[in-house]
């Protein structure tokens, strides 16, 4: 049976209106009807795996109507959007007991799940741009959501920065509309392809990558991200960290630089640069942290710099012509790495947002010596830690393995070298936060914490299973060739977006 | 706040009622003028502020509690998102013009014509209206000398 | 020629947020911006001797249900109108919540300086 793709849309961004009705004393029915809604959600995006499928909606045919397009880069979106989105939801029902207002905290939160799912499913840029806003917005107020002195400085300055990126995607867009005349993906590929790019379109270019790495904190643009992520509730911590910066930024940034615009060999070197830049500057910032969470914060700067550098790797080796198989191993490398590290790091986060229920503070130094007071939360913890360094059987292993093979076929050697040391980086950080938090010394004020069981324990220990079992998604063919390849191949054929989307 | 004198009071009562008549005239003609839903629920808003710029804030708040102000405004958005479901219900595509294209197709430059887009202004001009006087009513409640302090 | 004027907009908007050091003028600053990517979007749709494009009675004929052939080589562009009519509403909501998160700063730290606001360091 297939499911309509407006509902992927739909169902968040009702369910979304009809929560503030619910007010203070509907608090429980109201939270049983959000959790309802992601976890539908995901049953759609496993049932929705495989298919590719364009929709017209209100059965205006493109180039008049507007469309949602579903491929295979976008079916691994929606999945990794899914999941994180219906652990964090689980998690928040009992870790946002401790702050009011909790029907509107569901509220905005599915609103940045529609807006996400929006993004993942646009086929049309200015709808793109619409759905990155709603998505953007609901996050700047979900990270003040506290209203203390902290929350509300890193909301503003996420917001300033934010909100400038997204002005200067619509200035690009603009540029687009005004130099081809259309506005979807599929109409404006092809007018490319035709015509060549001239000096409006190179400038829409820079201001898209500009624009996007702002929302994927890139480096030069990172400013904003060691300030929000520490400062949000640990649920939205994960999604942030997990998939709204993987979203709004590399897919995006993807999808308009490989399907639209085409790749050449100065795109390509411009993201393998950032990528270098990224990971090194977030690993060495991280090594000096003692707020955990900040900590982390800097590390998914470091990992999001793994992702750009594999799909610069791929682009630079389809624009210089050279083997196929080993573009499509780097981009391959890429996208596994985005799917990894959505799960670790919104895991390591729940854990962290676990320790902070229990202890409250944040600090390395004034924690201490948690192993037994706090099991679960220190087996989760060392699961998801083992994945982001890299140990054999977990899944972060494979995409970095996959990586530097890649960059060594490709006779780089010099940036297998770089991810090698950045992991040697990585697993030093991690090390700190297991040492000062796990094990050591009990401090005395600690010694009567004990576990937050329910919901909280669900949503970890299921990450955690995924994390280990996330490996399967290379080893075993089958699961390959569904989820994966589909996904490179996308991006690997880059101008055949608009042949495919116009010919169904 | 307190309210102003007599004179701008009792202007304002009047005044209100013609300003709130011209945003609905906006929002119902938006298939065939210019406007639409967004400005004429900017008209009502502004209604609402000029209310409690005369009468002063405790007045419009018995006027039009909060908690009302905050159901409308959900219950607009649910009946714009509900128009498009329907869409897909009765005709199979999402967001569909069903009434245009089955059930009342209407004769073009009429009041009823064009399906259901007066419907779906007349959403948002309910949802924009109630939003908009909700900022603009909380935000009012700033006072230069409420500075808690580091 | 219009254009570049456009563009001087959106750079004095830019100077403005990146420089000013007062949380409102910074505000400010953002919102010079979105009116200078509004209206050069809302230029790109213009034709010199152009009508609005709205069809009224004198376009249309009721009897053939026809549209005069006249309307489609003089009438702008309606599609950047409707675009800029969704980015201004986008940039009310994003500037109703830059104000409050201002509001509340200001009831927090005394001052709208953003030097002075600084806890999160590192």
């Amino acid at each position: 049976m297939s499911i309509p793709l407006p509902l992927f849309i739909a169902v968040p961004l009702v369910i979304a209106f009809l929560l503030p009705l619910f007010g203070k004393k509907g608090k429980a029915a109201a939270t049983v009807l959000a959790n309802l809604a992601t976890i539908s959600l995901l049953v759609f995006a496993v049932v929705s795996i495989g298919r590719t499928e364009v929709y017209e909606v209100g059965k205006w045919s493109i180039p008049l109507g507007i469309n949602l397009v579903l491929d295979g880069l976008s079916s691994l979106m929606l999945l990794a959007i899914s999941v994180v989105s219906a652990a964090a939801m689980l998690f928040s029902a009992r870790y946002m007991e401790q702050y009011t207002a909790k029907a509107k905290y569901l509220s905005l939160f599915l609103l940045m799940v529609a807006g996400m799912n929006g993004v993942a499913l646009s086929g049309d840029i200015f709808n793109l741009f619409v759905f990155l806003e709603i998505a953007s917005l609901a996050s700047y107020a979900l990270v003040g959501f506290g209203c203390e002195h902290e929350e509300l400085e890193a909301s503003f300055k996420y917001m300033v920065l934010g909100t400038i990126a997204s002005i200067f995607i619509l200035f690009a867009i603009a540029l687009v509309y005004g130099n081809t005349g259309t506005l979807n993906m599929a109409y404006i590929s092809k007018a490319i392809q035709n015509s060549g790019l001239n000096a409006g379109l190179k400038f829409a270019l820079a201001l898209f990558i500009v624009g996007f790495g702002l929302k994927a904190a890139l480096v030069p643009f990172h400013a904003w991200l060691p300030d929000a992520h520490p400062s949000a509730p640990a649920p939205i911590s994960a999604m942030l960290s997990g998939i709204l910066i993987k979203t709004l930024g590399v897919y995006a940034l993807a999808r308009v630089v490989f399907n639209i615009f085409g790749v050449s060999v100065t795109i390509g070197w411009l993201l393998i640069v950032l990528g270098l830049l990224s990971m090194v500057a977030g690993a060495f910032l991280a090594i000096g942290q003692w707020d955990l969470k900040r900590l982390m914060a800097y590390s998914s700067i470091s990992q999001v710099g793994y992702v750009i550098l594999g799909v610069g790797l791929g682009a630079t080796l389809i624009a210089e012509g050279a083997d196929l198989a080993w573009a499509s191993l780097a981009i391959l490398a890429g996208l596994f790495h985005l799917v990894n590290h959505a799960v670790y790091k919104s895991l390591l986060f729940l854990t962290s947002g676990s320790v902070e229920m229990a202890t409250g503070t944040r600090q390395l130094k004034d924690l201490g010596g948690l192993a037994e007071r706090l099991p679960f939360t220190r087996t989760t913890c060392t699961v998801a830690s083992a994945s982001i360094v890299g140990i054999p059987p977990f899944s972060g292993f494979w995409s970095k393995l996959i990586l530097v093979i890649a960059a060594v076929q490709a006779q780089f050697y010099w940036i297998a070298a770089v991810i090698v040391f950045v992991s040697l980086c990585t697993l030093i950080m991690y090390l700190k936060v297991q040492r000062y938090v796990f094990l050591g010394e009990l401090p005395e004020n600690l010694r009567q914490v004990k576990e937050n069981k329910g919901s909280m324990l669900v949503a970890m220990v299921f990450l955690a299973c995924l994390c280990v079992l996330m490996g399967l998604l290379v080893l075993v063919p089958g699961l390959k060739q569904a989820i994966l390849d589909p996904a490179v191949q996308v991006l690997t054929d880059g101008l055949k977006y608009s042949a495919d989307v116009m010919g169904m | 706040m307190k309210g102003m004198t007599i004179i701008v009071k009792t202007v304002s009562s009047w005044v209100k009622v013609l300003i709130v008549l011209f945003g609905i005239y906006i929002i119902l003609f938006g298939h065939l003028t210019p406007g639409g839903g967004f400005a004429g629920g900017v008209i009502l808003a502004s209604s609402y502020v000029l209310l409690m710029l005369a009468f002063g804030r405790e007045f419009v708040q018995k006027d039009l509690p909060l908690a009302l102000d905050s159901k409308l405004d959900c219950l607009g958005a649910f009946f714009f998102a509900l128009i498009a479901i329907l869409g897909l219900v009765f005709s199979g595509v999402f967001f569909v013009n069903f009434l245009y294209q089955k059930y009342l197709p209407g004769q073009p430059l009429k009041l009823i014509s064009a399906g259901t887009i007066p419907l779906s202004n007349i959403a948002i001009g309910l949802k924009v209206g109630a939003s908009l006087f909700l900022v603009i009513f909380l935000l009012s409640t700033f006072r230069r000398d409420t500075s808690a302090g580091r | 020629m219009p254009y570049a004027l456009c563009f001087l907009l959106f750079m004095l908007g830019l100077y403005c947020a990146v420089v000013k050091k007062n949380m409102v003028k910074i505000v400010i600053g953002i919102m010079v911006m979105e009116y200078a990517v509004n209206l050069f979007l809302v230029m790109l749709g213009y034709r010199s001797g152009g009508t609005a494009p709205i069809i009224d009675k004198t376009q249309f004929d009721p009897a053939t249900q026809q549209i005069a052939a006249g309307f489609l080589n003089t009438s702008v562009d309606p599609l950047p109108q409707a675009l800029v009519l969704t980015a201004i509403v986008i940039s009310l909501g994003s500037l109703a919540l830059m104000i409050s998160i201002c509001v509340r700063t200001y009831e927090k730290y005394g001052t709208f300086d953003i030097t002075q606001i600084r806890r999160l360091k590192g």
